[in-house]
């Protein structure tokens, strides 16, 4: 005896309630790249020289230091949810999309963790 | 494309892929999406985290990511990874608008599908050109 369609094995269950949370953070996080990553674009533009101390001396002032964490975490989190959509479109094998999503998360959040660490230590005057 | 089941599972009809569609301007720009944000997600978060921990390191540090950044092949990427955020801002600003149930008249959409792509080139090139010629 087969499993039935997709379809067939989910029908009657009723909502889930949490389906569109990801599609929701996706738009919500583009949003706010948008505003952090013009910010970053800006002030490369706006810098004198981007050399060593030149964008040492501009990271490590409050506001953009505030203004790149908040870069490194919108960023980190818009491009979890926007890959972790690509995963669930192309990776269909139960186990592989597991530790797909697994590392996904796990990287995702290794890179935000060390990018707020690097601006803490560049703003607190490493 | 029945040979791409999985063993065991019956012969079902499949939803058409890429190979069958006629391309346009909102195939392109969709899939251009993908592509940008896959490219910013993997190649530009891993350059940001390299440009910020070698701010840490110190000078030395800071020096080798600027002579890799300042060649021939990083001057590619980085133009890439700037084409590839305009491009994604531009067709993510795209999504907003067909998100509200708006712009879906088939010449509206075509017109500024093409135009995500002719504004993300203008940007790149003004960004750019400001960067080297101040």
């Amino acid at each position: 005896m087969g499993n039935g369609t997709s379809i067939g094995r989910v029908r009657g269950l009723g909502s889930a309630h949490s389906g569109s949370s990801n599609w929701l953070q996706e738009r919500l996080t583009g949003i706010a790249s948008l505003i952090v990553s013009a910010y970053l674009l800006v002030s490369i533009m706006l810098l004198p020289s981007l050399n060593y101390l030149s964008v040492k001396a501009w990271i490590s002032a409050p506001l953009p230091a505030t203004a790149m964490i908040l870069f490194v975490i919108v960023n980190f989190w818009h491009a979890r949810s926007g890959l972790l959509v690509v995963i669930e479109d192309y990776v269909h094998e139960h186990g592989n999309k597991f530790a797909s999503i697994a590392a996904l998360n796990m990287v995702a959040f290794a890179g935000a963790a060390f990018g707020v660490l690097s601006i803490v230590r560049l703003a607190l005057g490493a | 494309m029945a040979s791409a089941n999985k063993v065991g599972a019956r012969n079902r009809p499949l939803s058409p892929h890429l190979q069958i569609w006629r391309w346009g301007p909102a195939m392109l720009v969709s899939i251009l999406h993908r592509v940008t944000g896959g490219a910013l997600s993997v190649a530009g978060l891993a350059i940001l985290l390299w440009w910020l921990g070698a701010l840490v390191s110190g000078p030395a540090a800071y020096e080798t990511f600027a002579g890799v950044m300042g060649a021939w092949y990083g001057q590619i990427v980085l133009v890439g990874l700037t084409w590839a955020f305009f491009q994604h801002t531009c067709t993510g600003i795209r999504h907003f608008v067909l998100d509200i149930g708006a712009g879906y008249e088939l010449d509206a959409n075509a017109r500024w599908s093409v135009l995500t792509i002719v504004i993300s080139i203008i940007l790149t090139a003004a960004f750019w050109a400001f960067i080297l010629v101040r």
